[in-house]
C-alpha cells in the first residue's frame, strides 16, 4: 500500500485547490469503496482530500417542488429524510437496500455515484481489466460473468455499476451538480455516465478535477407511488443481481405516467425508456407490462452465464408494476 | 490448606458463560497478531501470479533499497527444511515448506517473503517485487469424468464393497440414480492466520493462531530439524479455525526470517491470501445409486465421490463416509477418488467428507422417498442398520431414531403434506425438508497435569485449543466435576506446547480427548489429597496420559447423530431462496456446557444454510486463480439469512464409554444443506443437485409442473 498524504478541506474552493495541487489526488467521502480499492492496490493515490467537512450535507426542497441533496449527505440521512420518504419512496428503499447500517452511516451521495464496479477482475490487480488497465483485455467475457452486464456493454467491458441509489436517481431524472476550478456545471443523470464503448476506463462525463456538490431531483409527482426491489443471492449485505426502481400512475386502467430503471444489468443505472414508451397510454395489465419489459430487453446481449438476468428483469418489471397497480387500486 | 471436598451438584450440564468472555468483549484478550514484541519485524508473503511453471528470477535489488526493508527471502536464499517425516496427522503437505525450489505448483504459491520494520513497508515492498516466471500450461478443470482420477484412501479405505450391485439394482422395485456436486468452499475464520517467531535462549518460540500447538510445534521441529524440546508454540486465543489452522506457510516463513535476521518476525495472512494459503474444501462430484423394495428396504447402495487435490500432496475429501455408517443394503459399494490439478492442496473443513457426502446421500434418500411415496423419516427409520454397513462392527449406541422422533414432534412434521409445489405465501412457495446427520466420535492420546494449589484452588494444564468453541470453559466444568469443586476454584491453562502433548481441536475429538486426560489426572489427584491433609506451597501435581486407556476401548462404531429440519420460501419469479426456520435435534453424548454447545450446533446449521445457498469459490480458468477472493464476493449467510434456528439434544448415554462426551463441532453442519435442498424441492417440485442453490439456477429450472 502506497503511503499517502491526507488533507481535510473545509470549503469547496479549498477542496478543489488541494486536489489540483497533487496530480495523483482523490477526494475522500465515506471511504467505503475508495479505501478498499487502496488496500487491494487498484487505487494508489498520493493524496486524499477529505471532503466530509464541506457544507454540502443538507437535503432541501427546491422552489419548484423538487429536492436538492448535498454531495456529502450520508446514505443513512438521505434514506431517513421525511421528504425523500414522502416524495421519492423508491429512493429511500434503494438506499436502504444497499450495504449495511455501518456503511450507510459513512457513505456519501457523491461517493455513491462515483463508486467503482465490483467486477472481480477489476478488483484483482494480478488480472487483466480494460477498466483498470486500458488495453489489457476483459477476462470476464470468457471467464466468470454470472453477475455482469446484459445491456449496454461492449466487447471491451461487461462490468456493472453496483449502486442501488443510482437506479432510483436514474428513474427520477436527477441532475448532478459539480464545481471545478473553472466554475460550476451540471449534468443530467442520463449524460452523467459515459457509454462503455472502447473506453471503459472513462466512466463519467465529469471534467477533470471536478467535485460533485449535489444532486437535484426535479418535481416528479409519479415518484410518490414508487418502489425499489432488489434481488440478491442473500437477504442482505450483497450487491444486486438485478434490481428495479418503478413508479406508476394509473388512471382509469390506463398508464398515465411511469418511471422505470434497472440496476445490476449495465455499466450504469439503466433507465428503461423503451419500456416506458410502450407503457404510456396502454392498459395497465400484466400483458402490457411483459410487452414493455420485452421491448426494453430486446437490446440485451447476454453472455453464456448471465442470460438469467433477462428473465429476472422481465419478471421484476411485471411483478413490481402489477404490485403498484394493485396498490393504486386500493 | 485443608482439603475437605463435599458433595455438590455437577457443573457439567449447566450453562456457563465463557471464562474468558470478559477479556474477549473488552479487548483484553490478545490474538496472535496483537501481541507486542520488542524489535519486532514484519514479513509479507509474495504469492505467485501463475498457476504452473518455474520462477526464473526475482528483482530483489530495488525492493531491498526501499524504506525499512530488511530482507527478501526466496528459494535462492532461504534456509532449507526437511519434509521427509510423518507428523501427528501424517506426511506434511509440501506446500508448507516454502522457498525450497523454483517450481510453482499453483497460483497463490508463496514465492518470497519481504521483511521490513513496519507492516506497511513490508506490504508496499512485497507488492513492488517483480517476479519473472517461465509459465507452463495449467489444468484446473474439475470434472466428474476427469481421465486422471484414481481411487484413494482417506479416512478408511478407498473403496468398500459387498454384494452384487447390478443384480440388486435390477431386482429393486424403485431405483434412484443421480449425480450431485458441491463447489470449492473456504473456511474464512474471522481471525486470519498469523504467527510471530523468535529465538529465545536457544529455543524457537512461536506465538500463533492454531488448532493444536502439539501439532504445530512437532511439525516445526521436524521441518527445521530441531529437538522437539527446543520448540515452544503458544496459541492462547483463536478466532476460529474450522480445520484451516494447522501448519501453514506463514509459520514456516516467520521461522525462516527470525532465523536469518535473529529478531522476532511476524507474518500474517490477508483475507485474500487465505484463499490461496489456508486450505479449503475440495469441490466434489458424487454419484449415488439406491435400489429399494416397494416397502423402502434398501437392496442396493452405491456412493462414488471424486475430489481434487494439488499436484504435490494427496488430500481426500472422504465424502462416502456417511454411506459407510448410515444405511446398509444387500449390495453396498462406496469409493473415494481424487484427481491432481494445478491448485492448492485442500484440507479439512468443518465435517470433512460428511458435509458434502451427506448432501448427496440425504438428497438421494429424499428422492427415493418421493419415488416410493414413503415419508422421508419413515424411509430412514426402516433402514436403521444393526451393525456398521462397511465395518461390520456393532454400534456403541445409535440414537438417530430418537433424534427424528423428537425433531418431528418439535417441527410439526406429522402435519406435512408431502406434495411438492402446493403451498404459497404471496410470491413465495413454501416447503419443508429433513435429513439425517452423523459424525464419528473419536479421540486422540492426550496428557494433562492437574495441580492442587496451596490456596485451595486447582490449576489444570492441558495443551488444548479453544478456537472459539468454548473449550476452555467446557474443560473448566469437566475439571470441576472431576475434582468435585466449584468451577470458580479451577483455572484451566491451554494453548502451550510446553504443557505436553495433547490432541488437536479437530475432527470433533478435542473435548472428548482432553476431558479424558483431565479425568484421569483429577481422579488420581483426589486419591492423593487425603481429607484433612495439607498441600505444600508448590502444590501437588498429577500428570496423566490417555494412550493406554484409548487403546483399551472396544472397537465399535461410535458416532454422534442428528436430525435436521428446514422450512424454506422460494420466489420462482426471481429465484430467491430464503430459509424460514431450521431445527436440529442431536444425540451427542453428555452435553458439557449447554450455552456454548447450542452455539456449536446452531453455528453448524447456519453454515449449512451457507453451504446450501451461498458458498462457492469461483476459479478463473484462464489464470487458474480465484475470482473474487474476498468476503464481498464469497458469500456466507448474513444475519438476515438466518431465521429462527433451534438446536436440541436427546439423552445419549453409552455405559461402556469412560468419558461419555462426544465432539459436537461437526455434526451440526452434516445434513443441513440436504435438509434445505429437500425443502426447496418440496416448495417448488424442482430437485437441485448442485450447490449452491443460486437464484439463477432456481430461475432457469423453471416453475413447478403443478
Amino acid at each position: 500500500m502506497r503511503e499517502f498524504d491526507y488533507r481535510r478541506a473545509h470549503d469547496v474552493p479549498g477542496a478543489l485547490a488541494l486536489l489540483d495541487a497533487e496530480p495523483e489526488a482523490r477526494f475522500l467521502g465515506g471511504g467505503t469503496n475508495l479505501v478498499d480499492l487502496m488496500k487491494t492496490g487498484v487505487e494508489r493515490p498520493a493524496r486524499l482530500v477529505d471532503v466530509r467537512d464541506l457544507p454540502l450535507d443538507r437535503v432541501e426542497s427546491t422552489s419548484d417542488g423538487g429536492l436538492r441533496i448535498g454531495a456529502t449527505v450520508t446514505n443513512s440521512d438521505l434514506a431517513a429524510h421525511p421528504e425523500v420518504r414522502r416524495r421519492y419512496p423508491a429512493l429511500t428503499q434503494a438506499v436502504l437496500a444497499g450495504a449495511s447500517g455501518q456503511l450507510r452511516n459513512m457513505a456519501t451521495v457523491g461517493g455513491n455515484l462515483l463508486q467503482r464496479t465490483r467486477c472481480g477482475y477489476f478488483a484483482d490487480i494480478t488480472k487483466p481489466c480494460n477498466k483498470r488497465v486500458p488495453g489489457s483485455g476483459c477476462p470476464a467475457i470468457e471467464g466468470e460473468h454470472h453477475n455482469h452486464a446484459v445491456l449496454g456493454a461492449s466487447e471491451h467491458c461487461v462490468a456493472t455499476h453496483p449502486s442501488d441509489m443510482g437506479v432510483a436517481l436514474a428513474a427520477f431524472d436527477a441532475v448532478v451538480s459539480y464545481e471545478t476550478p473553472d466554475g460550476p456545471g451540471t449534468l443530467p443523470f442520463a449524460d452523467f455516465y459515459l457509454p462503455v464503448g472502447d473506453t471503459p476506463h472513462r466512466e463519467t462525463a465529469l471534467p477533470p478535477g471536478a467535485l460533485i456538490t449535489g444532486v437535484t431531483l426535479p418535481p416528479t409527482p409519479v415518484a410518490a407511488r414508487s418502489r425499489y426491489r432488489k434481488v440478491r443471492e442473500r437477504a442482505s449485505y450483497a450487491f444486486a443481481i438485478g434490481s428495479i426502481a418503478a413508479a406508476l400512475d394509473v388512471q382509469g386502467g390506463v398508464v398515465h405516467d411511469v418511471r422505470l430503471a434497472f440496476g445490476a444489468v449495465a455499466s450504469r443505472p439503466w433507465r428503461a425508456r423503451t419500456a416506458e414508451r410502450v407503457l404510456i397510454g396502454a392498459t395497465a395489465d400484466a400483458e402490457t407490462f411483459a410487452a414493455a419489459a420485452d421491448a426494453e430487453l430486446a437490446a440485451a446481449r447476454p453472455l453464456p452465464h448471465n442470460a438469467y438476468k433477462v428473465t429476472l428483469m422481465r419478471n421484476l418489471v411485471v411483478a413490481e408494476l402489477t404490485r403498484l397497480t394493485e396498490e393504486a387500486a386500493r | 490448606m485443608t482439603t475437605a471436598p463435599t458433595a455438590r451438584q455437577g457443573a457439567v450440564g449447566t450453562a456457563h458463560t465463557r471464562v474468558e468472555g470478559r477479556d474477549k468483549v473488552t479487548g483484553a484478550a490478545r490474538y496472535a497478531a496483537e501481541i507486542p514484541f520488542p524489535g519486532l519485524a514484519h514479513g509479507w508473503l509474495v504469492l505467485s501470479t501463475v498457476a504452473r511453471g518455474r520462477i526464473r528470477s526475482l528483482d530483489t535489488a530495488p525492493v531491498l533499497a526501499m524504506p525499512g526493508v530488511l530482507a527478501v527471502l526466496h528459494h535462492g536464499n532461504a534456509p532449507r527444511v526437511e519434509t521427509d517425516y510423518t507428523g501427528l496427522l501424517g506426511k506434511p503437505d509440501p506446500t508448507t515448506a516454502v522457498f525450497q525450489h523454483d517450481r510453482v505448483p499453483h497460483l497463490g504459491w508463496p514465492v518470497a517473503l519481504v521483511v521490513a520494520e513496519t507492516s506497511e513497508q513490508a506490504r508496499e515492498a512485497a507488492e513492488t517485487l517483480v517476479v519473472h516466471y517461465d509459465r507452463e500450461p495449467h489444468d484446473i478443470a474439475f470434472t466428474a469424468d476427469h481421465p486422471r482420477a484414481y481411487p484413494a484412501a482417506g479416512y478408511g479405505p478407498a473403496a468398500t464393497e459387498k454384494g452384487d450391485l447390478e443384480a440388486e439394482l435390477a431386482a429393486s422395485a424403485v431405483v434412484v440414480d443421480a449425480e450431485y456436486t458441491t463447489p470449492e468452499e473456504h473456511h474464512n475464520p474471522m481471525e486470519p492466520h498469523a504467527a510471530t517467531a523468535r529465538w529465545e535462549d536457544g529455543r524457537l518460540e512461536v506465538v500463533d493462531s492454531n488448532q493444536g500447538t502439539t501439532w504445530v510445534a512437532g511439525e516445526l521441529a521436524s521441518l527445521f530439524s530441531l529437538d522437539p524440546s527446543a520448540v515452544r508454540v503458544r496459541s492462547e486465543h483463536v478466532g476460529g479455525g474450522f480445520g484451516s489452522k494447522g501448519v501453514r506457510a506463514h509459520q514456516v516463513a516467520a521461522v525462516m526470517a527470525a532465523t536469518v535476521l535473529q529478531r522476532p518476525v511476524r507474518v500474517a495472512m490477508t483475507r485474500r491470501q487465505m484463499f490461496s494459503l489456508a486450505g479449503y474444501r475440495s469441490p466434489t462430484a458424487q454419484r449415488i445409486r439406491l435400489g429399494a423394495d416397494a416397502d423402502g428396504r434398501l437392496r442396493a447402495l452405491e456412493h462414488r465421490s471424486l475430489n481434487l487435490t494439488s499436484t504435490v500432496h494427496e488430500f481426500i475429501e472422504s465424502s462416502t463416509a456417511p454411506s459407510r455408517v448410515m444405511y446398509d443394503a444387500d449390495a453396498h459399494h462406496t469409493v473415494n477418488r481424487v484427481v491432481r490439478l494445478d491448485v492448492g492442496t485442500p484440507t479439512w473443513m468443518r465435517a470433512p467428507g460428511e458435509a458434502p457426502g451427506s448432501f448427496a446421500l440425504e438428497s438421494a434418500f429424499d428422492e427415493l422417498a418421493e419415488k416410493l411415496g414413503v415419508d422421508p423419516i419413515d424411509l430412514r427409520l426402516r433402514n436403521e442398520p444393526e451393525r456398521g454397513p462397511a465395518s461390520g462392527l456393532p454400534f456403541a449406541g445409535r440414537n438417530l431414531s430418537a433424534c427424528f422422533r423428537e425433531g418431528a414432534r418439535r417441527f410439526g412434521w406429522a402435519d406435512r403434506d408431502p406434495r411438492p409445489g402446493v403451498r404459497r405465501d404471496g410470491r413465495w412457495l413454501l416447503g419443508t425438508g429433513t435429513a439425517a446427520a452423523s459424525f464419528a466420535a473419536g479421540a486422540g492420546p492426550s496428557t494433562a497435569a492437574v495441580t492442587a494449589e496451596a490456596d485451595g484452588t486447582f490449576t489444570v494444564r492441558i495443551n488444548a485449543a479453544d478456537i472459539g468453541t468454548g473449550a476452555r470453559t467446557a474443560l473448566t466444568l469437566v475439571a470441576a466435576d472431576a475434582l468435585d469443586v466449584a468451577p470458580d476454584r479451577v483455572r484451566v491453562r491451554i494453548g502451550d506446547s510446553d504443557f505436553g502433548p495433547a490432541m488437536i481441536a479437530g475432527g470433533s475429538t478435542g473435548t472428548r480427548s482432553w476431558s479424558w486426560a483431565i479425568n484421569l489426572a483429577a481422579a488420581e489427584l483426589r486419591e492423593r489429597l487425603t481429607p484433612g491433609g495439607t498441600v505444600p506451597p508448590e502444590g501437588i501435581t498429577v500428570r496423566s496420559d490417555t494412550t493406554a486407556a484409548l487403546g483399551a476401548l472396544a472397537q465399535k462404531e461410535r458416532h454422534s447423530y442428528g436430525a435436521q429440519f428446514a422450512e424454506v420460501a422460494v420466489d420462482p419469479a426471481t429465484g430467491e431462496v430464503r430459509v424460514r426456520r431450521m431445527l436440529g435435534v442431536f444425540a451427542a453424548g453428555r452435553i458439557v456446557n449447554p450455552l456454548t454447545a447450542r452455539g456449536q450446533f446452531t453455528g453448524g446449521m447456519i453454515w449449512g444454510i451457507s453451504m446450501a445457498l451461498h458458498e462457492e469459490a469461483v476459479r478463473d480458468r484462464a489464470t487458474g486463480g480465484h475470482y473474487g477472493a474476498d468476503l464481498a464476493a464469497y458469500h456466507v449467510a448474513a444475519h438476515a439469512d438466518v431465521p429462527a434456528v433451534e438446536a436440541h439434544w436427546v439423552d445419549d448415554h453409552d455405559p461402556d464409554d469412560p468419558v461419555g462426551i462426544k465432539g459436537i463441532g461437526e455434526v451440526g453442519i452434516v445434513g443441513a444443506a440436504a435438509a434445505v435442498a429437500n425443502a426447496v424441492w418440496h416448495a417448488t417440485g424442482v430437485r437441485h443437485r448442485h450447490l449452491p442453490i443460486r437464484p439463477d439456477r432456481v430461475l432457469l429450472a423453471g416453475a413447478p409442473d403443478a
